[in-house]
């Protein structure tokens, strides 16, 4: 299993991470802020991670 | 570690939420990382702009110049230290707007740097006027009816003005600019990528383009690969980003070709 870690002192919360998440692994409270509620279903692309315009998401192996 | 290249007591970075710069900036440092360059063999050199605040956010050597000279200044530290791996971030206000000359100029004179210009399609931290690549009829602050103008495509004024590497890719497909990137830094001479990016914060709003996942779905709606596009007609064009290397020859750097000089006025073969 992936470990997904979130830097909330980064995020910015602008969504591009769960919304092209081709496995869903994320969602978004009612602010927009992203939590990794999936994690079991991560496949490692790490697209989120590349994606994220603040350097705020890392995929490493759990 | 990419994080080894990034000045991180500087983040949360300045851009707004959803802004690509970040993206680039990442698929920059990781490219610098997966090389092995130095801090002290690195310049990163920027102009003004959103995209200009980059240098402040990495721990290579880096300088921040004036509105559309970042060229100048690269052109001038490779010059004076060819060993050096030098970096120009530019934006479309920046190097194809207030700065296209130097562009253009740089391009012909073929000097050994990589080149990133991140088109967002307008003037974004000045409030979101139009620049030198905003498309016709678009809405920006200063055509609030529509643009009247084209847009410049970049590429092919910089593949016109002779540079030997010239690609384009998107924030949205990262593997791809990862890779693009990868290959301007590999290839001698000037190497110019340019990078189509969303401004959710004026242009997307503006043009009601939607919030930052919109615009990355607008981006990815209308690339077209260079090789699909060969078979496409202007109007069916209209309105898309093309993507993919445009042009990727072997030509003399400037360097080499003004060692020569050196080389043979050493010797002694001066007429």
């Amino acid at each position: 299993m992936k470990k997904i870690e979130i830097n909330y002192k980064w995020c910015k919360k602008c969504g591009i991470c769960a919304a092209f998440c081709p496995k869903n692994v994320f969602d978004r409270d009612e602010d927009g802020k992203p939590s990794a509620a999936r994690p079991a279903d991560c496949i490692g692309c790490r697209l989120c991670e590349m994606r994220c315009p603040d350097f705020a998401v890392t995929v490493e192996e759990a | 570690m990419i994080r080894d290249y990034l000045l991180e007591e500087k983040l949360p970075l300045f851009w707004c939420a959803g802004c690509g710069n970040g993206i680039v900036l990442q698929a920059l440092l990781r490219n610098i990382d997966k090389r092995g360059f130095t801090r002290e063999n690195t310049v990163i050199t920027t102009g003004i702009g959103c995209w200009g605040k980059a240098d402040d956010y990495v721990t290579t050597n880096s300088f921040h110049g004036t509105h559309g000279r970042a060229l100048p200044f690269s052109t001038g530290i490779k010059l004076a230290n060819p060993d050096l791996h030098v970096f120009t971030l530019m934006g479309d206000g920046d190097g194809i707007t207030i700065g296209g000359n130097h562009l253009i100029h740089a391009a012909r004179r073929n000097v050994d740097l990589v080149a990133i210009l991140v088109n967002n399609l307008n003037y974004g931290m000045t409030g979101g006027q139009y620049s030198g690549t905003t498309p016709k009829h678009a809405i920006t602050k200063t055509s609030p009816y529509g643009h009247v103008e084209n847009g410049f495509d970049v590429c092919r004024v910089v593949q016109a003005a002779g540079a030997p590497f010239v690609a384009r890719g998107t924030v949205f497909d990262v593997v791809q600019l990862d890779k693009l990137i990868g290959k301007a830094i590999d290839h001698k001479g000037f190497s110019f990528v340019e990078v189509i990016s969303p401004c959710p914060t004026h242009f997307g709003r503006s043009n009601k383009l939607g919030d930052a996942p919109k615009m990355m779905q607008w981006i990815k709606d209308n690339t077209v690969s260079r090789e699909k596009a060969a078979n496409m007609t202007a109007e069916e064009l209209r309105g898309k980003f093309v993507t993919g290397i445009f042009e990727e020859r072997e030509q003399e750097d400037y360097g080499t070709a003004y060692q020569k000089v050196i080389d043979s006025l050493k010797g002694g073969d001066r007429a």
